[in-house]
């Protein structure tokens, strides 16, 4: 969470809203805040920290672990038009990397304004590839990984 | 500003059902609990609204349709006060 809050200021950039989301009561979710969050990151995480008690919306998105009464790391890439564009979801044990979450959000925001496709790493400023029938069997001519 | 208030228990909509396909005369089938999407890839992302603590502002419920037009990343972690 103090992750994505130091790099917040690149995904209010993008225009992304960003929503955290536990079984926490939404008063656990206030003192974590003052009493940790606000002194690893100047400010504490500036985006709605949001209730999941009893993990009931964690089991529709498919990662609310029943045994242990928590929901495991998920995260969901929702467009403009509420679809899911990508989810990552990892055993509790690993933290997750913002830097790749927000290169996802770039290529997906780039795929969504020029109907183009990025390919495997892509940064911007990089070639993307323009699919249609003249690129079948000739991807090997615009592209190298 | 006034002081906030909020009580110990505030209800929330938790996950909400899409709104069931009308049903055409003669399609007259048994009445089935409303069905839960779940999210996957491509899909539309399952609503929801949640209480919610947001710096600066205080409690608040959250509803993720409010934030339609927008690109929104939902990061599920498994609790405050964990290690990573």
């Amino acid at each position: 969470m103090a992750a994505v809050a130091a790099s917040y200021d690149q995904f209010k950039k993008l225009g992304v809203e960003f929503l955290a989301i536990s079984v926490d009561s939404r008063f656990v979710h206030k003192i974590w805040q003052e009493e940790e969050l606000s002194k690893m990151v100047d400010g504490g995480v500036p985006f709605p920290m949001l209730s999941d008690g009893g993990g009931r919306i964690g089991t529709v998105y498919g990662v609310y672990d029943e045994a242990a009464g928590v929901n495991i790391r998920g995260r969901f890439i929702i467009d403009p038009d509420g679809v899911i564009r990508a989810m990552e979801v990892l055993t509790a044990e690993v933290g997750r990397n913002p830097e790749e979450l927000i290169r996802q959000l770039k290529a997906f925001q780039h795929v969504a304004a020029t109907g183009e496709v990025t390919p495997s790493g892509w940064q911007p400023g990089q070639k993307t590839l323009k699919p249609g029938p003249d690129l079948v069997g000739k991807v090997w001519k615009e592209w190298k990984p | 500003m006034s002081k906030e208030v909020d009580g110990c228990v505030k209800p929330a909509g938790g996950p909400i059902a899409p709104p069931a396909p009308p049903q055409g005369p003669g399609m007259m089938m048994p009445q089935e609990a409303p069905r839960m999407n779940i999210a996957r890839t491509g899909r539309p992302a399952p609503d929801f609204e949640a209480n919610a603590y947001v710096a600066g502002q205080g409690f608040k419920n959250i509803k993720l349709s409010t934030y339609k037009g927008k690109w929104v990343v939902v990061c599920f972690y498994p609790g405050d006060f964990t290690f990573v």
